[in-house]
C-alpha cells in the first residue's frame, strides 16, 4: 500500500501496551521530557506551525486552542480526552487505544503541562469498555514510574488522568453533554456561552482534545527531521487516520498522507466494492457528514479540497455505499440513527427529526409531495441554525447535501 | 416468549459485597455513577439495575436516586427493568446495514424465538436493536456482554456464536 504513512500509528504493533517498560524501551516519554524543558507557549506553537486541527470533527486549530488555554488564569484547569467516538463508521480512536495508550496517556500529560492543568479526564464510550484495562494500567503504571501524579519527573508539574465511562449516548460525544456525564448526570448539552476553556468541566476551565489529536502531540515534538510536515500541502499537512468502512473490500483504519485522492483510499487501500456493484455515494465525517457521489473520486482529501467539493473531514471515516442501497434508504437509515440519538430536550432537534423521519417515510411509500419536499428542507434548515447543540445543527448535513447531489431522488416521480 | 411479573429482587450478602468493591474501585466518587451503574449492572443476571440496588448504591455512594433514575433512564446502556443474561446487541447503523445487518437480525430473531424487548422462557437471551459500536471493519457484528463477533454475514456463522451461550 503506497499510500499508508506511518506517524501517528508508528507505534503501533512496536510495543506490549500493557507494559510501561515497553513502552520505555522505544522511545516512550522521550516527548514529555523534553516538554518539561520547554515553555507552554512553544509547545503550542509547534502544533500551530504544525497546522494540527482537531481531529474529533470541529478542526478547530489546536496549537490556538492549547494556547488559548494556557491563557486562561485560574488556580485549577482540567483536560479532557474525548474517547467517545460515537459518529457511524467511525473507529480511529479504538485502534490509538487499542495499539498505542501510552502515547495517549503522555499527550494528555503534556497537554496538562503545555495549558497549566493539574487533572486530565478521558471519557470512553461504553462500547470501548473491553479496553479500560489498558487505560486504567497505563494510568497506573505512569503513576508509578513518576510520568503522572505529584512532582512528574521531579519537576513542579503535578498532573492527575481520571478515566470515566460513557453508557451508550452519542450525543455526549458533545462537549457539553460529555462534561455533564463526567459530572455524574445525565448528558444532556447545555447552551454556550459559557465556552469550555472558561467554565466547562467541574466550572473550571477546560481543554477537550480528541484521542488523535492528542495522539499526534508526542510524535510531533520529537519530530526533528520535520517528517510530519512533510506531508501533505498548505492548510492541511501531516497526516490523518480514516475509519473506511461500508461497501468496501477492506475496511479498516488507515493512516494516510493529506492530499490522498478519494479514489485512491476507496480503491486502493480498500480495494474497492465488492461484487461487480457501482458506488451509489460516499459520506465523508460519520452520520452528521455530507454524502457527495463518484464525481469526488478525484478530490484530493484535505480540509480545503474536500470543502470545495461540499464535504467535510469530520470525524474522518469515510463510508461508501454501493448502488444496492438507494439515496432514500441511505437517508432512512441515517434519520433513524438520529431519531434514536437525539436527547429530546430542544425542540428544534427533537420536534425536526421525527418530521423528517416521517416525510421521508412518505416518499418510500411514494404518496409524498412536492410540498413535503420543501417542507423538509425547511426544517433541515431551521434544525441546522437553531439547535441547541451540534447534534441537532448536523443532523440533516446528510439531507441537506444529498438534495444538492442527487435532485432527481427528490423530483417526486424521480428515480433512487 | 414469556413476560412474568418480575419477582421481588433480593440483596444477597455476597451481592452487597460485590457492590461495595465495585464503590470501593470508583472511590467513592458520586461523579463516577455512569461507570459504578454499568459495573453493578454486569453484576445482575438479568444485566439491570433493580429498585433495591438502585436505592442500596444511592445510600452507600452516597447519591440521590433521583440522579440514578434520570441515568439509568437517559443512558441506553444502562437498564432499571430486566434485560438477560445474554442481551444480543445487534448494530442497526448504517455499515452494518449495508453489509448484510437486516438478514444478520432476521436469523438471530429466529434462532432465538423473540422480538427486539422480549426476552427468552429461560431468561437467557434478549434482542437489542443499538446504534453504532464501531466494529464497522467487521460488520455485520453482534456483542453481547461487551464482547464484539463480527463477520457474521451467513446463518451458520451467527448461529455458532450463539451456541457459545446455549
Amino acid at each position: 500500500m503506497g499510500n499508508e504513512a506511518r506517524f501517528i500509528t508508528k507505534n503501533f504493533g512496536k510495543y506490549d501496551p500493557m507494559s510501561l517498560d515497553s513502552y520505555l524501551s522505544i522511545g516512550g516519554y522521550s516527548a514529555l521530557k523534553r516538554a518539561l524543558k520547554m515553555d507552554g507557549e512553544d509547545i503550542a506553537s509547534a502544533i500551530a506551525e504544525a497546522k494540527v486541527k482537531g481531529r474529533g470533527g470541529a478542526a478547530y486549530d489546536m496549537g490556538r486552542k492549547w494556547s488559548q488555554s494556557r491563557g486562561v488564569k485560574a488556580p485549577h484547569k482540567v483536560v479532557i480526552c474525548n474517547a467517545d467516538e460515537g459518529e457511524t463508521c467511525t473507529f480511529k480512536d479504538r485502534e490509538i487505544i487499542t495499539n498505542d495508550p501510552f502515547n495517549l496517556i503522555e499527550a494528555i500529560t503534556i497537554c496538562g503541562y503545555t495549558v497549566n492543568a493539574q487533572d486530565g479526564y478521558i471519557y470512553m464510550r461504553e462500547e470501548y469498555r473491553h479496553l479500560r484495562p489498558r487505560l486504567l494500567n497505563a494510568i497506573k503504571e505512569a503513576e508509578e514510574k513518576g510520568f503522572l501524579g505529584d512532582h512528574i519527573q521531579g519537576t513542579d508539574f503535578s498532573f492527575h488522568i481520571h478515566l470515566y465511562s460513557g453508557a451508550g449516548a452519542y450525543v455526549c460525544g458533545e462537549g457539553t453533554a460529555l462534561i455533564r456525564s463526567i459530572e455524574g448526570k445525565a448528558g444532556r448539552p447545555r447552551m454556550k456561552p459559557p465556552f469550555m476553556k472558561v467554565s466547562g468541566l467541574f466550572a473550571l476551565p477546560t481543554c477537550v482534545n480528541n484521542v488523535e489529536s492528542f495522539a499526534i502531540v508526542p510524535h510531533l515534538l520529537m519530530d526533528d527531521d520535520r517528517e510530519y510536515v512533510s506531508y501533505g500541502s498548505g492548510e492541511s499537512l501531516g497526516t490523518k487516520l480514516i475509519s473506511l468502512g461500508g461497501n468496501v473490500r477492506r475496511p479498516g483504519v488507515y493512516e494516510i498522507p493529506f492530499g490522498t485522492t478519494v479514489r485512491d483510499i476507496v480503491y486502493d487501500l480498500g480495494q474497492g466494492i465488492p461484487g461487480g456493484h457501482s458506488l451509489r455515494l460516499i459520506q465523508f465525517g460519520g452520520a452528521s457528514g455530507k454524502v457527495s457521489d463518484e464525481r469526488i473520486l478525484d478530490t484530493p482529501y484535505t480540509y480545503d479540497d474536500l470543502k470545495a467539493a461540499g464535504v467535510t473531514v469530520g470525524s474522518g471515516s469515510v463510508l461508501v455505499i454501493d448502488s444496492r442501497t438507494s439515496v432514500l434508504d441511505f437517508l432512512r437509515m441515517t434519520q433513524d440513527f438520529f431519531s434514536e440519538e437525539s436527547c429530546g430536550q430542544c425542540t428544534p432537534c427533537r420536534e425536526g427529526n421525527l418530521h423528517i423521519k416521517l416525510i421521508l417515510a412518505k416518499m418510500a411509500r411514494g404518496e409524498a409531495t412536492q410540498a413535503d419536499i420543501r417542507e423538509m428542507k425547511k426544517i433541515a434548515s431551521i434544525m441546522s441554525i437553531s439547535s441547541l447543540c451540534g447534534l441537532g445543527e448536523s443532523a440533516q448535513n446528510a439531507l441537506l447535501s444529498a438534495m444538492k447531489v442527487f435532485p432527481k431522488t427528490f423530483e417526486i416521480g424521480g428515480e433512487n | 416468549m414469556v413476560t412474568e411479573v418480575t419477582p421481588e429482587f433480593v440483596i444477597t450478602d455476597e451481592l452487597a459485597r460485590e457492590i461495595d468493591r465495585v464503590l470501593d474501585e470508583h472511590g467513592h466518587d458520586a461523579t463516577q455513577i455512569v461507570g459504578v451503574l454499568l459495573d453493578v449492572q454486569a453484576l445482575i443476571e438479568q444485566q439491570y439495575v433493580p429498585q433495591p440496588v438502585a436505592f442500596y448504591v444511592a445510600q452507600k455512594l452516597p447519591i440521590k436516586v433521583s440522579v440514578i433514575y434520570d441515568c439509568l433512564t437517559f443512558y441506553s446502556a444502562l437498564s432499571p427493568t430486566p434485560r438477560a443474561k445474554y442481551p444480543v446487541q445487534v448494530c442497526r447503523s448504517i455499515a452494518c446495514k449495508v453489509n448484510g445487518s437486516d438478514s444478520l437480525f432476521e436469523t438471530v430473531k429466529e434462532i432465538l424465538g423473540v422480538e427486539p424487548g422480549q426476552v427468552t422462557y429461560d431468561g437467557r437471551f434478549t434482542i437489542e436493536e443499538v446504534s453504532c459500536f464501531g466494529a464497522c471493519d467487521v460488520a455485520p457484528a453482534i456483542r453481547i456482554n461487551g464482547k464484539v463477533y463480527g463477520h457474521l454475514d451467513t446463518p451458520d456463522k451467527i448461529r455458532a456464536v450463539l451456541a457459545e451461550f446455549m
